[in-house]
Order: structure tokens, then C-alpha cells, then sequence
């Protein structure tokens, strides 16, 4: 980590550290100290008080059935759109490796999801499924169906996972891609002239070596579900309706920004911090893994 | 018949399901560029029709010069774009560049407290923006930044992706080139600046498409601090331009505007793809 040959010097270093220990300082640690002490103190209506009550408002966080159903939504919410983005990017990226023309055209049309902000992905989205002007909504409508999003939290829901999916797949396409270049065709060789069929093959040799890629991507992919999702649920439903499409980066924001809510949505917050770190801390222990493998 | 080693007979499959994944990519996009080229009588038209009309120069300049009226009056697009554009460029230079310089601090000088500086900035890579919007917000408000670029900006620049990137790259650089270097009497600034950067390209290449996707799609940060709609960046406002319900929503300046938000990030990608690749695939390690 340390290299043998350096430059001396007493102040330089701290001369080029010092722009982004600044912003640092000022935007990270001043805000997460900030966070940590809102979350444990509670203010009078009107802001001018605040009284130190411990951990009360992660207690009464815990005890409100509305943050616990989010807590679930959340999962549910996070769990789909890992799997919808992920399970589609595995079979398009074996398809990609099995064409011999064409790989470059399909690669760079199936990554331009990526561009396009999460806001952005929603209103398209929401613009198909619209029930007053939507294509595909009047097509579910012609088939029989009663789709209206606006309504039904279930449809609500079904939509900002597709679009949550539809811009993620990209990215996990490219990684299984890379995945799957790096796996030596000689065992693949080895086991068709051994007489194994497609799908022994996939089952066999593929997927279990292929299981290190789908691990970190799956933890990403949840880690994006948590985060990276809250444009898109603006766009789309705004949480609604009646908070069917409420994850917990919106409720933060939304009870923060709106409800003005500041003690909970601090607390909040910390929470949020605390699953992050947990899921970075898992993500590191897997590039451990993946040294030794 | 042709069959390969790997007794796949014939290659149509593949391609079929290609086909449908391009499909399924491209026709939300395909939809939205044909509603920006219809009438709103049109566009209003169940089922909307599912190829170009005629509006597309008439929308098109309505959205660029104009914007969308109704609730939320938007500036128009260019504004938008513009908007976006600087805050883009800004986090994406503004990054790299302060990461550059920390990295090169961390890792070719040796001084008290390096390891604590480290550590400080490693920690800021667990923590978006999302988790910490509220006490942010608070800060950037006390410190008089409201409503500007550098309110818009600054609080994104607080990253340690880049940092750890080039922190890994200049690891790899061989001491023999710092010796030459330092034999023929070149200082640390010098070294810097004829070796290290010119060393740096392809690093900072795919950097830069990375950030200025990021840069670009910015969500959640511009719409909490900025309430005066001339500074609002394009993505924000496509939002914005869709109505709760009292006023119609421009569908045909909606659909343009999000066309040419589109633009930009997609060339990148486009333009820049093995960069891009080396950018995504870097920055998860």
C-alpha cells in the first residue's frame, strides 16, 4: 500500500488533500454528524426547542406499524427488481456470447438504459402505462384488464419495478458479459465432447462459476433498489397511491421535506446509514472471496 | 447443417432473444420519440399511433425556445439543458480532479496522518446523497447556497470512488520511473504534471463517462435546493412539467424535452463505449 520510492515534502500533501478533506468535512461528516444528533433529540412545533430524548425516536420508528410495513415494502420492492433485472441480463448476455455476428450492435443497444436518469426511465415508463394515454395500458385494457396505477397499489407497484428493472439490466448485462468471457472454453469443450447437453453444461460449468459475478451484482442490484430508485418513484407514482409505492428512501424524504418531520426522518436516516454500511461491509468480505478464488 | 465444437446447430435463438431484449430496451424510447412529433389532439388518441407524425420541427422548437406552460412554467429547454450541462461537467471535473490530487498525496508522499486521511475520505464511499438528504440540505442552506451552481454541485463532489481508483492505478506505476524522474531533477509538482497525468488518460477517460452520467441524471439533490425554476436542470423539470391533475399536461413538450434530455448522456455512451465499460467494471472493484 505504501510505495518504497515517495517525495519529500512537509506541506505539499496536506496542500493537495486539503480540496477534498474540505468538501468532505463540510458535506459529509458536518451533514452525518448532524443526522446522529437530530435523530436523538425531538423539537417543539414550531422548531425553536429541542429536547434530548435519546434513542426515543428510534423506538418509536420501530413501534410504527407505517415505517415497519415500508421496512417490508422495501424488501418485497428490492428483492423484485433484483431479480427482474438480473435474471433477463444473464440470459440476454449467453445469448450475446453465443451469436457470432452482431455481438457489438445488440451490446450497444442493450447498455443505453444506463444513460437515462431514473426520473427520466419513469416518466417513459409511466407514459406507456398512463391510463389516459398510455399504449401498453390500452392494450392490458383490450385484453380484459382493469389497469389503472393511479388506483391500485399493486399495478402502482408492477410499474416502477419494470422501469426500476428495465434501466437496471444494462448494467448487469455488462457484468455477466465480462463474466462470462472470463470462463475457459476448454472446460466447456471438454464437457460437450463428453457428451453434456446445453443445459448441463449451463448448469454445471456456467452458473457455479459465474456464482461470484451474480453474488456481487446481486448486492448491488439491492443497494441500487434501495437507493437509486427514488427518481423513479417520484416520477411515477410519488409514493402512491396511498403509500403503496413508499420505499424507505422516499418515506426519509418525504417525511423530512414534506411532513417536516425532522427528529423521525433523522433517525431515519441513521438507520438507512447503518444498512448501507452493512451492505458495503458484505460486498467487501466478497472481494475478499473473490482474491482467494 | 454447421455445427461448431460446442453442438450449437443453428444460431437463430440466440438472435431471437437478442431481438426481443432490444425491443424491450428501445421501445419505451421508441414511444416517447413518436409522441414527440404528434399533435396533443393526437397524442390524446387511444391508441396513440405508433409511428412519427408531423410535429417534430414545430414541438421541438416549441420545447427548445419555450418550454412547457401550465402549472409549472419550465424555461425553456435550452435553459434546461444548459443547466444540466454545467452541473455535469462541474461534479465530473470537479471529482476528478480533487481526486487526483488526493491520490497522488496518499500515495507518493509520506507524512503524519496519511492513514487517517485515508480513512476519512474511504468512509465516504458507503454513503449517497439519498441517505443523508435532509441534514445536507441544512447544511448547504446555512451555508448560503440555495438556489446556485455551487449549492448544486459541491455536496456531489464529496466522493471517494475516484479517489480509490486512481489511489489503485498509481499503485501500479513502477518506482524505477519515480526514480528517473526524481534523478533528472524533476519535483513532485513537475512529476505530476508531465508523467502522472499524461499516465492517468485512460483512467480519467473512463471516469468521465461514469461521472458524467451520474453528473447528468442528478435527481433528488436539484430538486430539494433549488426552488427558482430558471436554475432547474432538465431532468427535474420533465418531472415537474407533468401536472398533479389540475392542468393538462403538455404531453408533446414533455415527450421533446425528455428527447433532448436523452441526447447528450446516450452519445456518451455511445461515443465512448469501451471507456464506459472500463469505467463501470473499474469503479466496482
Amino acid at each position: 500500500m505504501q510505495r518504497r520510492v515517495t517525495f519529500n515534502s512537509k506541506f505539499l500533501p496536506y496542500l493537495l488533500l486539503s480540496p477534498q478533506v474540505a468538501i468532505t468535512l463540510v458535506f459529509f461528516f458536518w451533514p452525518a454528524w448532524q443526522a446522529i444528533q437530530l435523530s436523538v433529540v425531538q423539537q417543539d412545533a414550531f422548531g425553536q426547542h429541542s429536547t434530548f430524548v435519546g434513542l426515543t425516536n428510534f423506538k418509536e420508528l420501530f413501534a410504527d406499524p407505517d415505517y415497519v410495513k415500508t421496512l417490508i415494502r422495501t424488501l418485497i420492492f428490492s428483492s423484485a427488481v433484483a431479480l427482474t433485472a438480473l435474471i433477463p441480463a444473464l440470459i440476454l448476455a449467453l445469448m450475446c456470447e453465443r451469436v457470432v455476428r452482431g455481438a457489438t450492435f445488440y451490446r450497444t443497444l442493450l447498455v443505453l438504459p444506463y444513460a437515462v436518469a431514473p426520473a427520466v426511465a419513469g416518466v417513459l415508463w409511466l407514459f406507456m402505462f398512463s391510463p389516459s394515454v398510455g399504449i401498453v395500458a390500452y392494450w392490458l385494457k383490450k385484453m380484459g384488464m382493469d389497469w389503472n396505477p393511479r388506483l391500485n397499489g399493486d399495478h402502482a407497484m408492477c410499474l416502477v419495478i419494470m422501469a426500476a428493472a428495465w434501466k437496471q439490466i444494462s448494467y448487469n448485462f455488462l457484468f455477466f458479459l465480462a463474466g462470462l468471457q472470463s470462463i475457459p472454453k476448454a472446460l466447456l469443450e471438454a464437457a460437450a465432447i463428453d457428451g453434456a447437453s446445453n443445459w448441463k453444461r449451463f448448469w454445471t460449468i456456467t452458473f457455479p462459476l459465474l456464482s461470484p459475478t451474480t453474488f456481487f451484482l446481486l448486492v448491488v442490484n439491492i443497494v441500487y433498489a434501495f437507493f437509486d430508485t427514488f427518481g423513479i418513484i417520484d416520477a411515477v407514482t410519488s409514493g402512491g397511491p396511498a403509500k403503496a409505492t413508499e420505499v424507505l428512501v422516499y418515506k426519509v424524504y418525504y417525511d423530512g421535506v414534506h411532513a417536516l418531520n425532522i427528529g423521525s426522518s433523522a433517525a431515519q436516516s441513521v438507520v438507512l446509514m447503518v444498512m448501507v454500511v452493512a451492505l458495503t461491509a458484505i460486498q467487501f468480505r466478497y472481494v475478499e472471496r473473490k482474491v482467494h478464488y | 447443417m454447421s455445427t461448431n465444437t460446442l453442438g450449437q446447430r443453428s444460431n437463430w435463438f440466440p438472435h431471437l432473444i437478442l431481438w426481443i431484449g432490444a425491443f424491450i430496451t428501445l421501445f419505451p424510447i421508441y414511444v416517447t420519440f413518436v409522441a414527440s412529433t404528434l399533435t396533443p389532439r393526437d397524442i390524446a388518441q387511444t391508441p396513440m399511433q405508433m409511428w412519427p407524425g408531423s410535429q417534430f420541427l414545430s414541438n421541438y422548437m416549441a420545447a427548445w425556445d419555450k418550454g412547457s406552460a401550465g402549472t409549472y412554467m419550465s424555461p425553456p429547454a435550452k435553459r434546461l439543458l444548459l443547466n444540466s450541462l454545467i452541473v455535469a461537467l462541474v461534479v465530473t471535473f470537479g471529482k476528478i480532479t480533487v481526486s487526483l490530487l488526493s491520490a497522488y498525496a496518499v500515495v507518493f508522499f509520506r507524512f503524519p496522518g496519511r492513514m487517517f486521511f485515508f480513512w476519512m475520505i474511504f468512509i465516504t464511499l458507503m454513503l449517497p446523497v439519498e441517505v443523508r438528504i435532509i441534514p445536507t440540505y441544512q447544511v448547504v442552506t446555512n451555508l448560503n447556497l440555495l438556489n446556485s451552481y455551487a449549492g448544486l454541485t459541491l455536496p456531489l463532489i464529496a466522493s471517494a470512488t475516484a479517489t480509490l481508483l486512481f489511489r489503485q492505478f498509481f499503485l501500479t506505476i513502477p518506482d524505477e520511473l519515480v526514480e528517473a524522474a526524481k534523478i533528472d531533477g524533476a519535483g513532485p509538482m513537475r512529476f505530476f504534471k508531465d508523467m502522472l497525468l499524461p499516465l492517468s488518460r485512460t483512467n480519467i477517460a473512463a471516469l468521465f463517462v461514469i461521472l458524467f452520467i451520474y453528473g447528468w441524471n442528478q435527481y433528488l439533490w436539484p430538486l430539494l435546493i433549488v426552488t427558482s425554476n430558471s436554475l432547474d436542470v432538465v431532468v427535474v423539470a420533465i418531472k415537474k412539467m407533468i401536472g398533479g391533475g389540475a392542468e393538462p399536461t403538455d404531453w408533446h413538450i414533455v415527450m421533446s424535452t425528455t428527447i433532448l434530455a436523452l441526447i447528450p448522456p446516450v452519445l456518451v455512451i455511445v461515443a465512448m463505449q469501451k471507456q464506459f465499460v472500463k469505467g463501470l467494471t473499474d469503479s466496482e472493484k
